[in-house]
């Protein structure tokens, strides 16, 4: 494999300068998810595409470190030859999705409730902070107490907190048998019961999705384990069942060409709420639910609130109320910024005005 | 001795607790003066037993009013002094809030105030099938406050994650009173990873008053094997095939000759003493994936050398099994008059090499070391044997401590897997991080808590410190691990 160069002094000294004159800059990756959230208040971009590489690999470990540059396919191809994985399946949106914006952004794909989320499975990093210091938390053990968990700070920070250079990632096995099943069903509230009911149980259960008409399960594990299950279970097996958990991680599915603002909501996953309009699909087992909704960002809040959740405008113009902070929370999240950059260089206004 | 807290401070702290919930006779306070690493002990001058969440808010606004630096306490079974009392500060103990708030089944969820026990939940969601997962040893006593503060793990965190796996939500109360809720139900929170920088954290950031945390269905099928080996270094390369080999045990502990004979005269659990080292593996779920798990670890077991394996007949069995592992650590309690216990974390590639090498220290220190450890998690947990009593035999203890946390480092690996900083493992932290890396933590610990006043002293070693440790960690030519193959 060519070993691509090491790009981190220049993004230091890029950073540095930056941190001299007081100059806001964006730090792009491969932009498949520019999208989310608003675009940074700045006039310089930093692009970080060119530091990538995978500068660690063992298998036996469980542990990959890659440049934060390094794109999610490539990744992915490399853990596949060993049989690995990021369980926490990631979506790429497109092919140009890397492995910094996954943690920076947070996102996790729909194995996130049965095997974790990509902070769960963030291990260590080294970053540039806004003072252009370089630093390295975390490390490539599993098990890693020594100091604050700054690694796992990162993910869902957008980059406020510091350019990722390298990120550590604990990998998993592929599972030996993969099997998707469905069932029609018509009503939202059978579907939430269902998908209680089997997560309540100790079922091989890797995904578990109701797109409004069919319930979809995928079970994954040793070939004997999937059949029982699958035997107990019943439905339909669905043999494309693979492109169907593709298209919903990517969000290709026919669900996310809406013109309206599509939501995320993560709420207990039990919850019954249907006073917000729009279409539904129900992942992570209820516990995450897309919505594509016409009605005002205020009242989708709200309602979301009082059901103990939270709402963000994952795509369209719904920008100015996207996203919503408790008074106290948005307080902290402004000191812990200033604790890496205090300049507010690096993304800024890339949650809201003044964060 | 008098009191180094203002009177009007004290006054007000029995005002808002009730005289019964203070305690400052120097006889009761002496409880609250270590945790389970007895050496480093400082008696608190006030200790506060708050039973409701107003009260702890009351009680923070009060400290940060009069400047008066507070620990937080939950059982005292922390290994690192994380709990050792500031000279001219309170204690506030959180085991009166021990109520279990709800268990939700639907959404398999327990919400819990700080002090309840670790098995309490796993007890109070039995009735539903469910279970906690992180199972730290000490989990009869220790409280879910203290594991979210030391994000601690256990037997089974290979498979199912440490405490940061498996809580959902917190809320905390921060030195100014304030009460933040962080994470969410729905198993994300937009912003920062605020929550899992919370956990392990040390009650340096806050007060966890609440917490939600994650419960799973109890597995149906359970078994464990027994596994002999004639060298420590083949136990460890075990391991790594394992692992290597796509398998995911529940649970892989190693145990060397000296722990296993310490055991087996402990709880006769029928360990093959002449073994210089076993493994416990144990593989849950449906019956039929446990059946391939254990056919398949059998074969890589049996390629790695193993003289003997055993596969538990039944439950009982596989207590006995567990039995000894979990007596280890008293068992050796009843050898040696004192032990401390370690806690580095190490590529498991590396595990054959580095108990070998502390097999060396061990004898040029003159002072005996037993291994049990979290082999999955290459989380090893060498127990070093010396006597207080005898003079000097706790500054060696200290020092072979010192040098296989140093080897941890060297080799890749952690300071810490499980049990924290707190004020044991200041000096190796220097060791760990950088200047710019320490200067980083101290500026987080500023976002939370301006005034250094929570737990102060703990985890984040001044950079004169470092230097009078005479160690500080430099990047070796500013890439880690320059040492390792690029891929
Ligand atoms: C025999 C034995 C076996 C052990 N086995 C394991 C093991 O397998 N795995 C493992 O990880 N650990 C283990 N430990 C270590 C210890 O039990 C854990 O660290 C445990 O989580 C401490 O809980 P505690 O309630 O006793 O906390 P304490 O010791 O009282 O406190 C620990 C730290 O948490 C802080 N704290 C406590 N409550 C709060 C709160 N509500 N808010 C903020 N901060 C708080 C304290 O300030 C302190 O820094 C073991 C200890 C013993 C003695």
């Amino acid at each position: 494999m060519i070993i691509d160069q090491d790009l981190s002094l220049n993004l230091q000294s890029r950073v540095e300068r930056a941190f001299q004159d007081r100059t806001p800059i964006t730090i792009s990756g491969g932009g498949s998810k520019a999208f989310f959230g608003l675009p940074a208040a700045a006039d310089e971009t930093l692009d970080v595409t060119g530091h990538r590489g995978i500068v660690y690999y063992e298998p036996s470990e469980l542990v990959v470190t890659a440049r934060a540059g390094t794109l999610l396919k490539t990744l992915d191809k490399v853990l596949e030859e060993q049989g690995q994985m990021l369980a926490f399946e990631p979506p790429c949106f497109n092919d140009q999705a890397t492995v910094g914006g996954t943690v920076a952004c947070g996102f996790s794909g729909p194995r996130r409730p049965f095997t974790g989320s990509v902070s769960d499975f963030v291990l260590g990093c080294s970053i540039i902070n806004g003072k252009s210091e370089y630093l390295r938390f975390g490390g490539r053990v599993m098990k890693n107490v020594a100091g604050f968990d700054v690694a796992r700070l990162m993910t869902g920070a957008l980059g406020q907190l510091g350019v990722l250079l390298e990120v550590s990632l604990r990998v998993m096995p592929i599972p030996e048998t993969e099997m998707t099943l469905c069932y029609r069903v018509s009503q939202v509230s059978r579907a939430l019961e269902m998908m209680q009911h089997w997560q309540g149980q100790s079922w091989p259960i890797s995904a578990l999705v109701y797109d409004g008409t069919i319930l979809h399960v995928r079970l994954s594990g040793a070939e004997a384990a999937i059949k029982k299950a699958a035997h107990q279970l019943g439905g339909d097996l669905d043999l494309d069942g693979r492109l169907f958990w593709a298209g919903l991680r990517d969000h290709r599915l026919d669900f996310f060409k809406t013109s309206e603002n599509l939501w995320r909501i993560n709420i207990p996953p039990a919850t019954q709420m249907s006073k917000i309009s729009g279409q539904y699909l129900l992942d992570w087992g209820g516990a995450q639910r897309w919505l594509s909704s016409p009605e005002p960002a205020a009242r989708i809040h709200q309602i979301v609130r009082e059901h103990n959740g939270h709402a963000v405008c994952f795509r369209g113009a719904e920008k100015n109320d996207w996203i919503r902070f408790d008074p106290g929370l948005l307080n902290l999240h402004k000191k812990v910024r200033y604790a890496f950059d205090p300049c507010s260089i690096l993304n800024p206004h890339r949650f809201t005005t003044g964060l | 001795m008098p009191s180094l807290l203002n009177k009007y401070f004290v006054e007000q702290c029995k005002t808002l607790l009730g005289k019964d919930n203070i305690i400052t006779d120097p006889e009761a306070l002496r409880v609250y003066e270590c945790d389970a690493l007895v050496a480093l002990r400082s008696l608190p001058q006030l200790v506060a037993l708050p039973e409701t969440l107003e009260q702890v808010q009351a009680l923070l606004r009060l400290c940060y009013r009069y400047k008066v630096p507070v620990v937080a306490r939950g059982a005292g079974t922390g290994l690192a002094g994380g709990v050792l009392p500031a000279p001219d500060g309170i204690v506030i103990g959180l085991s009166r809030m021990q109520q279990i708030l709800a268990i939700d089944p639907l959404n398999r969820t327990a919400r819990v105030q700080p002090g309840v026990r670790n098995l309490a939940i796993s007890e109070a969601a039995k009735a539903y099938g469910l279970y906690y997962a992180p199972d730290p040893s000490s989990q009869i006593a220790c409280t879910i406050g203290g594991n979210i503060a030391e994000n601690s793990g256990g037997v089974h965190c290979l498979k199912y994650g440490l405490t940061v796996h498996n809580v959902l939500e917190i809320n905390m109360v921060t030195v100014e009173g304030e009460l933040l809720t962080l994470g969410g139900s729905g198993l994300a929170a937009p912003g920062y990873g605020l929550l899992a920088l919370a956990i392990g954290s040390e009650g340096l950031l806050g007060i966890v008053v609440e917490a939600t945390v994650r419960l799973l269905p109890c597995p149906p099928c359970t078994q464990v094997l027994l596994v002999a080996f004639d060298s420590v270094e083949q136990a460890g390369n075990a391991v790594a095939a394992i692992v290597a080999g796509g398998l995911i045990p529940a649970g892989l502990e190693l145990m060397d000759n000296a722990a296993i004979r310490v055991t087996e005269a402990f709880v006769h659990a029928n360990y093959p003493v002449e073994a210089e080292a076993i493994l416990l593996c144990e593989f849950d779920g449906l019956f039929e994936q446990v059946e391939t798990d254990i056919v398949m670890a059998q074969s890589i077991l049996t390629a790695s050398g193993a003289s003997e394996i055993r596969i538990a007949r039944d439950t009982n069995e596989r207590k006995l099994f567990w039995a000894g592992r979990k007596a280890a650590f008293p068992a050796v309690g009843r050898i040696s008059a004192d032990y401390y216990c370690m806690d580095g974390t190490i590529p498991r590639k590396h595990l054959a090499e580095v108990l070998r090498r502390i097999s060396e220290f061990s004898r040029e220190l003159d002072l005996q070391v037993v291994n049990v450890f979290h082999a999955g998690d290459g989380n090893l947990h060498p127990l070093i044997l010396y006597d207080a009593g005898k003079p000097g035999d706790y500054d060696k203890a200290e020092k072979l401590g010192g040098q296989i946390l140093e080897l941890c480092v060297q080799v890749g690996g952690t300071i810490t897997g499980e049990h924290g900083v707190g004020m044991e493992k200041l000096n190796y932290m220097c060791v760990q991080f950088s200047a710019a890396e320490l200067g980083q933590f101290e500026r987080l610990k500023t976002a939370f808590d301006a005034n250094n006043l929570l737990n102060p002293g703990k985890v984040i070693p001044s950079l004169h410190r470092c230097a009078e440790f005479g160690r500080m960690h430099v990047h070796g030519g500013r890439m880690s691990h320059p040492d390792l193959e690029r891929f």
